[in-house]
């Protein structure tokens, strides 16, 4: 895919480090990483300094930082994975690119190390087609097109706002899952990209995504806080949360999702076991939210991300709010979540707090 | 949890028939005689009655011509195209078993990566035999699949599935485009090999292509009608796509699923773009008003058997798409005449009238 179009200045990719030493990390991704400004959020209970390589430009933000940016508010707290929607906060750019520490660039089937970042980047300035699935899947990729019968007021697409990456040996399953199977492993190279279908619902994993900023970063953040939540994948679901909520409101703006490659490699970490007894409250969440999201729908004055995101609040509070102090604390983030966003982008227009 | 099979996949060799329409020659059976050899055949010969096609020697096999469609269905083959692969869908309706698997005649066994050659049945087999998923997408495709799974996010509670009525296998080489791409394209082939399969969510609609094609008869057979095509018409090349479109909201509504994906076969002939454009033309712009037909369609909930579906999708049709063009009148005629035939040939006791008249084997 060409990308002359796009300028190295128009994307940053966000970090979470929860781990003091990312040498390992940022040199293994170095080929692909180097020609980017990083923002690196360091998790609050993190403490110390955090060891990072020459070479990077980058910044490091750390606890001070975001108290800073966010003042006084309770209802967000930018912990563990979390970490990485200040990162989305402060940046300036159209594109953001954001893997897990715990990832490595992948290899295809040939043995090639895959670029991630090009593919992630393709994918978000290639149209989507939410509206009829094709079924030689993106047909915007080389070497693949519409298919017969593909109507063709439907070809020119529309934005695309997410690309959804996926994972190899470790895949993100949740701990149940992985408890069941603990040797298995996802050497599973599906070479493709496709769109999710407008009006269908998918679990949005954060540990390989990419968006345009532009688009819909205010309607991605962190809402739904489990009172178990902990530091590994599989005691988190925000992203899961976060992800419904910007499905539907990418639905409501008619742009699009992809899903596919690119691959990262995932390595080993945490035992999933452990890990049950805290996602247990997080999967029984799912169930309750899933009728509401499948049914929630914005109203037409709706129009940009920010407003989408106060409606579903308001949805969420009346609809959910009621059931469990959880959905309504998660409402109240959202509102207060669009308040810090209009806030630091109004004030500041450079990059950088 | 989903819990793959490692069992072998069961032959089902009483249980499924293959259709294939054809107009030239069935010499295309030969390199798959070692996986079709265990099934009964039904071929569907399209044209000249009177001419013999050779069916390959070892085959279970029933021939229809045109002759064996008019005296079997009287004048309700009318609903039955000709001069056009459309017609094969009269094969659906007089098989007996459970699953149908459709192939075209310029299809041939496809190889994977490895070099390993595609059993496309067998493949097309264990999407039928697992849940679909058509409620909730999952980002690691079929989690029914070897080596897959649902992932993190996937309400449990949705992890059952739903049946498979339809299994969509795609092609290597000569992709499936409409004539403008290829006269555009006239060298492009598919050799990407994409090694999924997934469930088409509910409320989604796709162009279902009827090369490669197998599906669950008893569930959804009534509603795999391929419409109108072909000699006389003025239209082609829509079979599969009417037939796509119809099944598709008729699964959305009774909660069955539709899987896409592989497996992959080897599609050798490209058919001539300036031809196709003449047959798909009318189509390219009509297509404008069915989809927003289809994608709005809502069948009332009294309807709880595929042919009350069907009857129901023929109404609205004769309704909302006559202004359309006066062929969707007739479409829609051929429709309802398309389940009475189908529900006359599928009631108990009525075998004894459609013995073809070819040689059966």
């Amino acid at each position: 895919m060409a990308l002359e179009h796009i300028d190295d200045s128009e994307v940053d990719i966000v970090i979470v480090a929860l781990q003091s030493d990312l040498t390992s990390f940022l040199n293994a991704w170095r080929p692909l990483f180097s020609r980017f400004h990083l923002i690196i959020v360091q998790d609050p209970d993190l403490k110390g300094e955090l060891k990072i390589p020459q070479g990077f430009d980058h910044r490091v933000y750390t606890k001070s930082d975001i108290d800073q940016v966010i003042g006084p508010t309770t209802s967000i707290v930018f912990s563990g994975y979390s970490c990485r929607y200040f990162g989305y906060l402060v940046s300036r750019k159209k594109y953001i690119i954001s893997v897990d520490d715990d990832c490595l660039p992948a290899k295809d089937n040939d043995g090639n190390l895959t670029n991630a970042v090009s593919q992630h980047l393709a994918n978000l300035t290639t149209p989507a087609t939410p509206f009829f699935f094709n079924t030689l899947y993106d047909p915007f990729r080389e070497g693949a097109d519409f298919v017969r019968g593909y109507p063709f007021s439907l070809r020119s697409g529309v934005d695309c706002a997410l690309s959804c990456g996926l994972w190899l040996n470790l895949a993100d399953y949740d701990a149940p899952t992985q408890a069941l199977k603990p040797e298995h492993r996802n050497s599973h190279y599906v070479d493709a990209v496709m769109t999710v279908p407008a009006g269908t619902l998918m679990p949005i994993s954060g540990i390989n995504i990419a968006f345009n900023r532009a688009l819909v970063g205010p309607a991605l953040f962190p809402g739904l806080k489990l009172t178990g939540e902990g530091k590994l994948r599989w005691e988190t679901i925000e992203d899961i949360w976060c992800g419904m909520c910007v499905k539907v409101i990418c639905d409501h703006l008619s742009i699009g999702v992809k899903t596919g490659l690119p691959y990262v490699f995932r390595s080993d970490k945490g035992n999933p076991i452990e890990s049950l007894k805290k996602e247990w409250e997080g999967v029984k969440k799912m169930e309750e939210i899933i009728p509401f999201f499948q049914s929630v729908r914005l109203p037409r004055t709706a129009t940009t991300a920010e407003d989408c995101l106060l409606e579903m609040a308001k949805s969420v509070k009346d609809r959910l709010g009621g059931t469990d102090p959880l959905f309504a604390r998660a409402a109240e983030a959202m509102v207060e979540w669009v308040k810090i966003w209009k806030a630091a982008g109004a004030s500041h227009s450079t990059p950088g707090v | 949890m989903a819990t793959p099979s490692t069992k072998p996949t069961p032959l089902l060799k009483h249980e499924l028939d293959i259709v294939i329409p054809t107009i030239r020659n069935l010499d295309f059976l030969e390199m798959w005689r070692p996986f079709f050899e265990p099934y009964h055949l039904i071929i569907v010969q399209d044209g000249d009655p009177s001419k013999t096609i050779k069916v390959p020697d070892g085959f279970d096999y029933e021939l229809y011509n045109r002759n064996d469609i008019n005296r079997i269905l009287g004048p309700k083959a009318s609903c039955i195209s000709f001069k056009d692969s459309a017609c094969r869908c009269f094969g659906y309706m007089v098989s007996k078993k459970k699953y149908i698997f459709t192939i075209d005649d310029d299809c041939f066994v496809a190889k994977d990566p490895s070099g390993k050659e595609i059993n496309a049945l067998e493949q097309h087999i264990k999407n039928l035999l697992s849940p679909s998923t058509p409620l909730f997408f999952n980002t690691l495709y079929d989690p029914y699949r070897e080596g897959a799974d649902f992932v993190r996010g996937y309400p449990f509670s949705l992890r059952e599935g739903v049946h498979t009525a339809v299994s969509h296998g795609l092609w290597l080489n000569i992709p499936d485009y409409d004539a403008p791409t290829q006269l555009v394209k006239p060298r492009e082939r598919n050799t990407r090999y994409v090694d999924a399969v997934l469930t088409v969510p509910k409320g989604t609609l796709f162009p279902m292509c009827g090369m490669n094609l197998a599906f669950d008869r008893e569930l959804i057979g009534p509603a795999m009608y391929f419409g109108l095509m072909g000699d006389g018409q003025p239209i082609g090349r829509y079979d599969d796509m009417w037939a796509g479109w119809c099944m598709k909201v008729i699964c959305d509504h009774m909660g069955w699923g539709v899987k896409t994906g592989l497996p992959y076969i080897w599609h050798s002939k490209a058919s001539n773009p300036f031809v196709n454009l003449k047959k798909e033309y009318k189509g390219i712009y009509w297509q404008e008003e069915l989809i927003p037909f289809f994608q709005s369609c809502v069948l009332p909930k009294e309807c709880t058997t595929v042919q009350q579906c069907y009857l129901e999708l023929a109404k609205q049709v004769k309704a909302k798409l006559s202004k359309v063009d006066p062929y969707f009148d007739k479409l829609a005629e051929a429709m309802v005449t398309w389940i009475e035939a189908w529900d006359e040939l599928n009631s108990a006791g009525q075998n004894s009238e459609k013995k073809p008249n070819a040689a059966a084997k």
